[in-house]
């Protein structure tokens, strides 16, 4: 059952000071409201891998790896590959975080990244059929939280899309039943770029990327994801309380603009 | 079960396939008060959607390390019965069902007045008898009434609703067939009176003047279903009335 989280205990003047500055048109990290801490990405960190990436956001660390596999199509989709998305929250991270199988945060972090990708058809899964009905290759995004300050859907899916674009696979070749793998590296077919813009609600001012003091202070979050066109392909709200909608019409241009800013460094990162 | 894929979701007068204008709601059915343990209940019917939401609590927190000092923990689960999908579901819970607990109790946390309850638990279960398509949403609209029904303090009613794409078109509350072919999927939990969205979801591809538009749709549903809502309410506390006017017919003293 999902319950109403247990907050670690933050002293309330730690808090207030927080809630303060925002209130001010300031934050703790002297950021303005619509700005991100500073991002570094590296891919191709991992050589056994077929992609990957990590990513600095302010404090925030994620390493994301993609392994491709052949296996089943699904019953619906015959002529498409099959993007698998996992999101672990590694117990080295964060105090909050135990061993086990993922919880409900896990899961979310891990199903918001998925639609990102899924939605905006950003992996062209119908070049990933090998055989119909019986053979395609699976995409496995696992996505690793090493060090939690805050903002790990986006750290996330950003990482995850550095490690997409970096991502090489085999080429295939069916002789009856069997297939096989040779070591030609060609890229993972890649048609959309989305990325990912979450925004906090501290009291009633709107932040971006919150990092973790925002996080243990603001009331709400909203995630909204956009494609290179410009149009949006997910949405995700969090938290105990809600937007108005005035709040979300100006959320969702800001949303625009960042998602530009920041697909512009993915890209540079991964040489595309 | 529904395996007949029609191949135009929209006919030429703009009509959908079950007849429906692209901004009317499905023929909704609600009741409060209609499981006999549960401290809160309700059922709702929205197209071939039959959702039965119940409510514990406020009561003591078990285990007991859950509990918060100074409001009430709110639990939620969403669950879907094997029987309620055209393939049968295994009623292990996915990792969708995990996700949408976690949002339906998001959008009812912002309403109820947990603070009135520390130390206690308050909890929700909602269950998806048949499922047709905005399952979530009309999981939240009966959870707040059966959050009402038993009686517990709340800033207003959340009302749910979900507004797609369907051939280029925003439509309003998506039936199963729309759903799986359709080109966006919005759904959305409101109150009214606060002017507070507590669930918003999306995916599938949206321009920001549609998702402008099609939030201010599913508001407006939100809205008459917010008013539906309340009828149920009413409803129920009327009939009680009429049975007790019954029983206070005078004895005959002989």
């Amino acid at each position: 059952m999902s319950a109403t989280p247990q907050l670690p205990p933050v002293a309330k003047l730690e808090q207030k000071t927080v809630v303060d500055l925002i209130a001010k048109g300031n934050r703790i990290d002297e950021r303005g409201h619509d700005s991100y801490r500073p991002i570094t990405i590296q891919t191709g960190v991992i050589e056994k891998a077929n992609g990957s990436a990590q990513i600095f956001l302010g404090k925030t660390r994620v390493l994301v790896g993609i392994k491709v596999e052949t296996g089943e199509p699904f019953a619906d989709t015959p002529e498409e590959g099959v993007l698998t998305v996992n999101a672990e929250l590694v117990p080295l991270a964060h105090p909050s975080f135990e061993p086990g199988p993922p919880d409900e945060n896990a899961i979310e972090l891990a199903r918001v990244i998925d639609r990102g990708i899924r939605e905006s058809k950003a992996i062209d899964l119908k070049a990933l059929c090998l055989q119909k009905g019986k053979k395609v290759q699976v995409v496995y995004v696992d996505v690793y939280v090493l060090d939690h300050d805050g903002n790990l859907i986006d750290a996330g899916s950003m990482a995850a899309l550095a490690a997409l674009a970096n991502a090489k696979i085999g080429k295939y070749e069916i002789k009856g039943d069997e297939v096989i793998v040779k070591p030609d590296r060609r890229p993972l077919p890649i048609n959309n770029y989305p990325v990912s813009v979450t925004f906090g609600k501290v009291d009633r001012n709107i932040i971006v990327d919150p990092s973790l003091e925002e996080e243990q202070v603001m009331n709400a979050r909203l995630t909204v994801t956009i494609e290179k066109s410009g149009s949006i392909c997910a949405m995700q709200k969090g938290g105990l309380s809600g937007f108005t909608t005035e709040e979300l019409r100006k959320i969702v241009h800001i949303a625009v603009e960042r998602a530009a800013e920041n697909r512009a460094k993915i890209l540079a990162a991964a040489k595309i | 079960m529904q395996n007949k894929h029609p191949e135009k979701l929209l006919d030429e007068k703009g009509l959908r396939v079950d007849g429906r204008r692209l901004d009317q709601l499905r023929p909704v059915r609600l009741e409060v008060g209609i499981l006999d343990k549960a401290n809160g209940s309700a059922y709702i019917e929205q197209g071939k959607n039959k959702i039965l939401a119940a409510v514990y609590g406020p009561r003591e927190a078990h285990p007991k390390h859950i509990a918060l000092p100074d409001r009430a923990v709110i639990r939620c689960r969403y669950h879907m019965a094997p029987f309620s999908v055209d393939e049968r579901k295994s009623p292990a819970p996915s990792r969708r069902e995990l996700e949408l607990s976690k949002v339906i109790r998001e959008s009812l946390e912002p309403t109820v007045l947990t603070d009135l309850y520390p130390r206690t638990t308050i909890d929700l279960f909602v269950e998806i008898l048949q499922s047709d398509g905005g399952s979530r949403c009309a999981g939240i609209t009966a959870a707040s009434l059966a959050l009402a029904d038993a009686g517990i303090p709340m800033r207003e009613l959340v009302a749910a609703c979900a507004v797609g794409k369907v051939q280029g078109q925003l439509a309003l509350d998506l039936s199963d067939i729309e759903d799986k072919q359709g080109e966006a999927d919005l759904p959305v939990a409101y109150m009214p009176n606060s002017n507070l969205v507590t669930l918003l979801q999306m995916d599938g591809i949206l321009t920001l003047p549609e998702f402008e538009k099609g939030l201010n749709m599913a508001i407006e549903a939100c809205k008459t279903l917010h008013t539906m809502q309340r009828e149920a309410l009413k409803n129920k506390y009327s009939q009680i009335r009429e049975v007790a006017e019954e029983k206070e017919e005078p004895e005959v003293i002989a």
